[in-house]
């Protein structure tokens, strides 16, 4: 296992957010990560990539047998680790070259942009501010997690906001990562995205309570999950 | 010697061998002063330039003929190779009716000590005319230097105006922006500040769109970055006096130093029920998700600030 999540505990405003999650995530594969709005999902990938205000209270993020869970969001990208926003960012002057170049492992601008399905001659000198739509916005920034070769990436509804007649070039993305070696951990409502997924553990009530084989656990998911008592146990939106 | 002041020496060079066209070639109009001197003025047809000394400084006015159509950028280059002086370029821009010219004025003080730039502009746009300005500061790093960029324009019916100013080299020192506009109908116009100050530097933007006429439009934006201990006042007003006017103020200031002052002050006037303006200001650090995304990508923490910073000051 190249990624594993041991009792890990997380509390935000005195309430407690997750509740002892354990995780294993296999070299080279896709897992998918589950769970009905506000059980967490967002909280976890924060902790992973170790974003401010998201402090371990508890257990452990191993990361290549390393526990991370100290180490800045610098020294964890430097280790291979990175996030994908699920509501990526703007930024005003740094065009969209620019921002596919920052620590890119060989894969050319050109290259990156058109596995999401973006023609590089428009997008490349564009810039990566709000004039982009959320949709383009969400495939740049896969783009420059595709440039980054990550070891590890962690994408956090990589789906949303992306038309259903592009979705395709997402499930492209990810494999070009999975050809690169890289192993993804997303986090989706979405079961097209689920479906391909070599695992899905599904998060309820700040804990996996269920992981296996995709059908299985979408299953599970849907005929259990929509109006169990853990529905909107966090009741401040998607934390 | 900074890449900046060589390339006004090496202009200041070429005017004195009478070579100034192999850098603009025939297609550019340019006038190059420094500090109390006309090096050198090349005119091409459709516009007028002239200039008279002033005291500290020079009056330089430019003409733009009715219709005519610039499209290669008037270059204007106003520095001060020595460390103190004071200079004064007291300007008169007329685009006639029609016309558009797009000017990019270089200001340039690479061994600033004690120096002040007061750089006092009128322009007046006839019906449907057009001008793009676009000045791009350089100076010393010892911010030994005050700058006053003072603007009154006259936007007539129809016309458009984009005002740029930033600083793109060496430490602001101490700048004071005044620009006012009074437009006519269906003008519009865009002012732009992208400003960064440092150690003790004092930068004030001081803006006032008046739309007088119906349908006019303004756009006023602010970008200052403040570390250590300087100062930034945005005052920035839009006035919008006739019906369908519409006007916008946008001030964004980036603290990233104890000792820093922010100040800023939009305000929005409507004097007319079918009026709309709209108003927004930040002061604060350097946005958090932004700088997360960019250390996620594996820069360090202060190569993300320089990158946000130097794209925000673009």
């Amino acid at each position: 296992m190249i990624f594993r999540i041991e009792e890990l505990h997380f509390e935000k405003g005195g309430k407690e957010i997750l509740k002892g999650v354990n995780l294993a995530v296999k070299k080279n594969s896709i897992h998918t990560i589950i769970g009905v709005n506000g059980t967490g999902k967002t909280t976890l990938a924060s902790l992973i990539m170790g974003l401010e205000g998201y402090i371990v209270k508890s257990g452990k993020i191993l990361f290549e047998g390393e526990d991370i869970s100290k180490l800045s969001i610098t020294e964890r990208a430097k280790k291979g680790i990175t996030l994908g926003w699920q509501i990526p960012t703007s930024f005003e002057g740094i065009t969209v070259r620019e921002y596919l170049n920052i620590n890119n492992k060989d894969l050319k601008p050109e290259e990156s942009l058109q596995l999401v399905g973006l023609n590089p001659t428009k997008y490349l000198p564009r810039l990566v501010n709000e004039e982009l739509s959320g949709g383009e916005r969400k495939r740049i920034e896969l783009s420059s997690i595709l440039s980054m070769k990550p070891k590890f990436a962690v994408l956090d509804e990589p789906d949303s906001g992306i038309d259903i007649n592009s979705i395709h070039y997402i499930k492209k993305a990810l494999l070009k990562l999975l050809e690169m070696g890289s192993t993804v951990l997303i986090i989706s409502h979405n079961e097209f995205i689920a479906d391909f997924s070599d695992k899905v553990s599904l998060l309820c009530g700040g804990q996996i309570i269920k992981e296996g084989k995709n059908k299985e656990v979408i299953d599970y998911f849907k005929n259990h999950c929509m109006s169990c008592e853990h529905v909107g146990v966090v009741d401040k939106g998607e934390l | 010697m900074k890449s900046y002041e060589r390339e006004l020496n090496q202009l200041i060079d070429l005017y004195k061998k009478g070579d100034v066209k192999s850098i603009f070639g025939d297609k550019f109009a340019n006038i190059v002063i420094n500090g109390r001197k006309v090096i050198g003025i090349n005119e091409i047809p459709g516009i007028k330039i002239k200039t008279n000394d002033i005291e500290d400084g020079i009056h330089v006015n430019v003409s733009i003929g009715e219709g005519v159509h610039i499209n290669n950028p008037i270059h204007l280059c106003f520095g001060m190779t020595p460390a103190e002086g004071r200079q004064v370029i007291d300007s008169e821009f007329h685009v006639g009716e029609g016309a558009y010219a797009k000017f990019l004025s270089h200001c340039i003080f690479p061994n600033a000590k004690h120096i002040e730039h007061v750089m006092k502009s009128t322009v007046v746009l006839a019906k449907d005319a057009g001008m793009e300005y676009k000045e791009e500061h350089y100076h010393s790093e010892s911010g030994g230097i005050v700058v006053i960029p003072e603007l009154t324009a006259y936007l007539g019916e129809n016309s458009r105006l984009i005002e740029e100013f930033k600083m793109l080299k060496g430490r602001a020192g101490n700048i004071d922006i005044k620009y006012l506009t009074e437009q006519d109908s269906n003008s519009s116009c865009q002012l732009l500040a992208k400003i960064s100050g440092k150690k003790d530097d004092k930068i004030v933007i001081d803006e006032t769109i008046n739309l007088n006429g119906i349908n006019a439009s303004g756009i006023s934006k602010s970008r200052v970055v403040l570390l250590d201990e300087a100062t930034g006042i945005i005052n920035s007003r839009v006035i919008a006096k006739e019906a369908y006017t519409r006007g916008h103020v946008d001030c964004e200031e980036i603290v990233g130093g104890e000792k820093v002052v922010a100040e800023s002050v939009p305000r929005i006037k409507v004097m007319h029920p079918l009026a709309k303006v709209t108003h927004e200001a930040s002061i604060g650090r350097i946005d958090k998700t932004k700088l997360e995304t960019l250390m996620a990508r594996g820069l360090e923490e202060d190569k993300a600030i320089e990158m946000i910073i130097n794209g925000l000051m673009r």
